[in-house]
């Protein structure tokens, strides 16, 4: 955890940096051919790292943690989830 | 021109709220709570004192109240005893660990079981590790001009702590003294509004209390703590002596030494019992026993090197407590002293003395043995001795 501010107490604004995507195992994988855009994954990402650009959803790694929810809930599968390291493609 | 009057202990600590001009007031108005907040609630019926007066379900709730009320920015007042205290446990910890200055009144008063309502420290004492500042007072006078005071150190931004002002159930909460109530102008002079600058709620500019913190960082903010418990030792002391200036009240910072000079056995003492041990120590005196008294006012953060420079070159110290430490076989004063005492070249002969507890009486005789125990037979004394007054 690195600290942003020198805060004399725990309240503020920016007061730490946290990383929540450093202790995933698995990352979520689209398959933009698959995808029909409905946006099932946009509503139950808990985290709220899918988002909508130019009417097609894309996800941020940096707060994912890899739950798989996106995945399981999709309805044409077109979310795999991969083990990080697995390979070296980006999303 | 202060006004004199004749106020019991409560009484006395709802003006030295009323002066202080709190902005929020948040209490529980029911046993263990004794009248203070009855007396606070009056005034704001009657338009003597305008503030925000939150009566709530719960003493958890009353701190919870004045946790976010302070994080506002505004000054806070609450009281409680025993029980209402055991309760406010989880938000009285954190009052401190955000570092708000409120200020509450600790009527203090036994633990259960068994049931019983009197008098005795038990409830603050145990709770001296939860990074309050706490203050014991000897009379009403005294509860008034601390209170005053709390919020000027409290709020000084070296300490920027909350506050306990400590006083003994029914001794001091319900027996009424002459008592001297400073005029409002006095008080406004002394102790400007409170302005926080190391937080500020602001709808305008959301932000995080209390965010989920990990070890390291948590380290940081405890060591800021540590030293800010320091801080408030010199803190007190500058204090005290604006308001000695002020107000022409000395309280002699976090100890007060009563004829020490020449004494070879001495008594520490801490709250009411106080007087009877003056009278005691008097008496003795004329008999030609050199015995003197040290007073504690401030438990946290503990003065010890004033400890150390009153007690350090004495031949034998008594210290007695008015409550216990359980597993110690003895109270918790005692080992304050004792461990504050502890490595010096020649420490004093320190031994533990119980009694008062549940409001059994202090009396001057009980004091006058206890001095004979230390003079004449100091290696015959049980360990702890309990000042019993009662056969049983």
């Amino acid at each position: 955890m690195e600290k942003e501010k020198d805060y004399l107490v725990p309240v503020g604004e920016g007061i730490y940096k946290v990383n929540t995507g450093d202790w995933r195992t698995h990352q979520p994988r689209l398959d933009a051919e698959k995808c029909i855009a409905c946006g099932i994954c946009f509503l139950y990402c808990p985290v709220f790292s899918i988002f909508k650009v130019n009417k097609q959803f894309k996800i941020d790694l940096s707060y994912c943690k890899g739950c798989g929810i996106c995945a399981y809930e999709c309805p044409h599968q077109a979310i795999a989830m991969i083990e990080e390291g697995a390979d070296n493609e980006q999303n | 021109m202060s006004r004199i009057d004749v106020l019991n202990g409560n009484k006395a600590a709802a003006w030295g709220a009323a002066l202080s001009r709190p902005d929020v007031i948040a209490a529980y108005p029911i046993t263990p709570q004794t009248p203070l907040v009855e007396y606070l609630t009056q005034f704001v019926a009657d338009k003597e004192l305008d503030c925000v007066m939150s009566e709530v379900e719960s003493e958890h709730s009353a701190m919870s109240v004045l946790t976010g009320a302070s994080l506002a920015g505004s000054r806070t007042f609450t009281a409680t005893s025993s029980q209402g205290l055991a309760l406010m446990y989880e938000p009285y910890f954190r009052a401190a660990t955000l570092r708000l200055p409120v200020v509450m009144a600790i009527v203090n008063r036994e633990m259960i079981s068994p049931q019983t309502v009197w008098g005795g420290p038990q409830d603050s004492l145990t709770l001296r590790d939860a990074g309050w500042i706490q203050i014991y007072c000897e009379d009403n006078q005294e509860i008034l001009d601390m209170i005053i005071q709390a919020y000027k150190i409290g709020e000084d931004p070296r300490v920027l702590l909350p506050v306990n002002i400590c006083y003994d159930g029914f001794y001091l909460s319900h027996l009424s003294e002459r008592v001297e109530i400073p005029p409002a102008k006095l008080v406004d002079n002394f102790l400007p509004p409170y302005q926080p600058k190391h937080i500020k709620l602001d709808p305008q500019k959301p932000m995080a209390v209390d965010p989920l913190t990990t070890g390291d960082l948590l380290m940081d903010y405890r060591q800021k703590h540590l030293r800010a418990q320091q801080n408030a030792l010199e803190v007190l002391k500058e204090v005290t002596i604006a308001f000695q200036q002020q107000f022409g009240r000395d309280y002699f910072g976090a100890v007060e030494e009563y004829r020490l000079e020449d004494a070879e056995i001495v008594l520490v003492s801490l709250g009411s019992m106080t007087g009877a041990i003056r009278d005691a120590v008097d008496l003795k005196r004329e008999q030609g026993v050199k015995v003197g008294l040290l007073k504690i006012r401030l438990l946290r953060p503990f003065p010890l090197l004033d400890v150390q420079k009153a007690l350090g070159n004495k031949k034998i110290v008594g210290v007695i407590d008015r409550n216990v430490s359980f597993g110690h076989n003895s109270g918790i004063l005692y080992q304050e002293i004792r461990g504050a005492l502890f490595g010096l070249a020649k420490p004093p002969n320190v031994k533990p003395f119980i009694g008062g507890l549940g409001g059994e009486d202090l009396r001057v005789d009980d004091f006058g043995k206890v001095i004979d125990q230390l003079k004449d037979n100091i290696d015959g004394m049980p360990v702890p001795y309990w000042i019993l007054r009662k056969k049983r």
